[in-house]
């Protein structure tokens, strides 16, 4: 010990020479990490520029017209992004409605309900969900979930929300198994992991005395939830949901064994449909003229640009949130 | 450890790159397109690799895939389902020539109906695939089964999510045989479907078919032979309902008329044969004109000593080998094109 403080006293002079070599290290350091950082916004805008070079030829030969269309016939060379917008947009919307509150519900049971020795496993269960690849989802989705949903859900559907006056419209048509609803459905079983385990942790970052708090001023375990964690994990809560979003909205196996592949605009979810990643997935090995190859890569940028989209509105709301809580 | 073994790894991998670059003693064959040949080709390969030396590497991308790489040149040969024409052909300084026999069957899930049992016509499958024949007990359908008793069920169809040679030879039938189908929808790879849904390969589509009560479908007819699904038989040209098999396939290469066309730009729908199958399929070989090159002869041998020693194995995986009239043919379109 003394050893060592001796050494340390008598080292004034070299102290300098080691600052030097640090500070060195440090521009080097500092160097790296900032190439790292800047290969990622290499890579985004090498790729997105890619893409739209590609998807040019598309876009200036068709015009507007790619985006409003719902034709897409190879043979004519005729094509539009009406579809795969829609039936992209609209999965992920079911996936959403039918994801967030199942992921609210195990999130709130593994950190308040469940007894200590289940929150292990159930948690471990949940994450290896996580790690199923998307083609069994899709292969399960299309022996297992479209056979029953044919068979079971889809007629009562039909029967019980038909014949209302605007809902029927989209529980109209044959019980095939196959379409947007079953779609969406197991892209919402697909990015369940993603967003309980997040909103788990936030929930975990809830500090103690609030808890306590809470408690003695009486409140059920309910109110706990919903007046107490809910509010204070807010942005975080927002960024587990946009998570999942961003998943949903990409997924390309899964959604291609269960959606049918049709290119028809239709409004019934029991029908089906097609989406962005499903077609390039689809169809782009056998796309053999250039405007159709063309119109395949215009597809993928305009999901480049949905989610980026997506994924800034969700910032911005975040932001707007966190400012207005700091005010309160 | 790791970075012990990095050098090491390095060394390997140098070791491989420069080994590779050597000059080989033989040529080696890299080919790409259609996936419809491609298992018969990987058998074709490697037996013909252990028997000379020459390795043949093919990709199956799909035909589109095949026919940009060989007009690019990065490839020897290209496969493709569907013809070129001459006047591409020559653009490209391309030879054309067909490899094996395949088919295309419909397949249907109806209760307590047979393979083999339903009968249908070209223009009644046009008028299924068009959407205007709805119900399994239309008269369009039941007047061909007089015998059967259909049920009062809808029909869907189930088509190819997926560009593919076998969707093709399946609208190219359905356009030579009703003339709204090829004004209305026309033929290609993929094409733009009136009604139904799409399955990605044919394991989608035979996935979707029996899955659904009612519906139709078509498969290449190896997977049906392999996965023992309900197929229909299609009238043909004759006016009879071959069942789909090997006579009929042959029937149908056979009785097609190749003495007319030049370099071998017909597809065998709708052949003429008395017993020809009616959507019999063939995928097309491309090759680069100009016979000098050592991986072009080395390819015309591969596909020659195919021909010649390669029947058996095609039929094993339920293929069928081309007529020798048309072997024949073939070989004298290269003596010609070859010089």
């Amino acid at each position: 010990m003394s050893g060592v403080e001796a050494k340390a006293g008598a080292a004034w002079p070299g102290e300098t020479a080691r600052r030097r070599s640090g500070a060195l290290g440090d521009r080097i350091f500092r160097a790296l990490v900032a190439l790292a950082a800047g290969l990622v916004l290499l890579a985004l805008g090498g790729a997105a520029a890619a893409i739209l070079w590609g998807g040019l030829p598309a876009f200036l030969h068709f015009g507007l017209y790619f985006l409003t269309s719902t034709a897409w016939d190879p043979v004519r060379r005729d094509f539009g992004a009406m579809v795969p917008i829609y039936g992209t947009l609209v999965t992920s919307l079911i996936a959403m409605l039918s994801a967030v509150p199942i992921s609210f519900g195990i999130a709130v049971f593994l950190t308040e309900v469940a007894p200590g020795w289940l929150r292990g496993p159930v948690g471990a269960a949940i994450e290896l969900l996580a790690g199923i690849p998307s083609i069994i989802y899709g292969m399960w989705g299309l022996f297992v979930f479209a056979p029953f949903m044919a068979d079971h859900v889809e007629p009562w559907l039909t029967t019980l929300l038909g014949p209302l006056p605007l809902l029927g419209a989209l529980f109209d048509g044959p019980p095939l198994g196959i379409g947007m609803l079953t779609g969406g459905l197991i892209l919402g079983i697909m990015v369940v992991p993603f967003i309980s385990s997040v909103m788990r942790d936030v929930f975990l970052l809830v500090p103690l005395p609030l808890r306590e708090a809470a408690f003695g001023l009486g409140a059920t375990r309910w109110e706990l939830v919903w007046r107490v964690m809910v509010p204070y994990a807010r942005t975080a809560l927002m960024g587990g949901v946009f998570l999942g979003l961003g998943r949903a909205l990409g997924e390309t196996m899964a959604v291609t064994f269960v959606l049918g592949n049709a290119h028809d605009f239709n409004l019934s979810l029991l029908m089906p449909s097609t989406s962005i990643a499903a077609a390039i997935a689809n169809e782009f090995t056998e796309a053999d003229s250039e405007i159709y190859r063309s119109s395949l890569i215009a597809l993928g940028f305009l999901l480049f640009l949905i989610t980026f989209v997506v994924l800034a509105v969700a910032k911005l709301l975040m932001a707007r949130l966190a400012r207005a809580e700091g005010r309160i | 450890m790791s970075l012990f073994r990095l050098p090491l790894a390095l060394a390997f991998v140098l070791g491989l790159i420069v080994l590779g670059t050597q000059p080989g003693e033989t040529a080696s064959i890299t080919g790409a397109g259609s996936t419809f040949v491609y298992p018969i080709l990987a058998k074709w390969s490697e037996t013909y690799r252990q028997q000379t030396g020459t390795e043949i590497n093919y990709q199956s991308i799909g035909s589109g895939g095949g026919i940009a790489q060989i007009k690019a040149g990065t490839v020897t040969f290209g496969a493709s389902d569907m013809p070129l024409t001459p006047a591409e052909l020559k653009e490209a300084r391309l030879i054309q020539f067909p490899s094996v026999i395949g088919a295309v069957v419909p397949v249907v899930n109806l209760p307590g109906i047979a393979a083999g049992a339903l009968h249908l016509t070209g223009p009644a499958l046009a008028d299924i695939y068009l959407g205007r024949v709805k119900k399994w007990n239309d008269p369009e359908i039941a007047t061909l089964n007089p015998e059967l008793k259909l049920p009062d069920m809808a029909i869907t169809v189930v088509h190819r999510s997926d560009g593919s040679g076998t969707t093709f030879n399946w609208v190219d039938y359905l356009a030579k045989v009703s003339p709204e189908w090829k004004a209305r929808i026309g033929e290609a790879t993929s094409v733009s479907w009136p009604v139904g849904v799409g399955g990605k390969g044919n394991e989608g589509v035979a996935a979707y078919v029996q899955r659904i009560k009612g519906a139709i479908g078509y498969l290449e007819y190896a997977y049906i032979l392999q996965n023992k699904m309900t197929f229909a038989l299609v009238q043909n040209a004759a006016g009879r309902y071959p069942v789909p098999g090997k006579a009929s396939f042959q029937a149908a290469a056979a009785s097609a008329d190749w003495s007319k066309i030049s370099d071998f730009d017909l597809v065998l729908t709708n052949a003429p044969g008395e017993d020809a199958y009616p959507i019999t399929a063939t995928t097309f070989i491309l090759i680069h004109r100009g016979g000098d090159d050592a991986a072009v002869k080395a390819t015309l041998d591969f596909f020659r000593w195919a021909f010649e020693k390669g029947p058996d194995l095609a039929e094993q995986l339920d293929y069928v080998p081309l007529p020798a009239s048309l072997v024949a043919a073939i070989e004298a379109y290269w003596r010609t094109t070859m010089p």
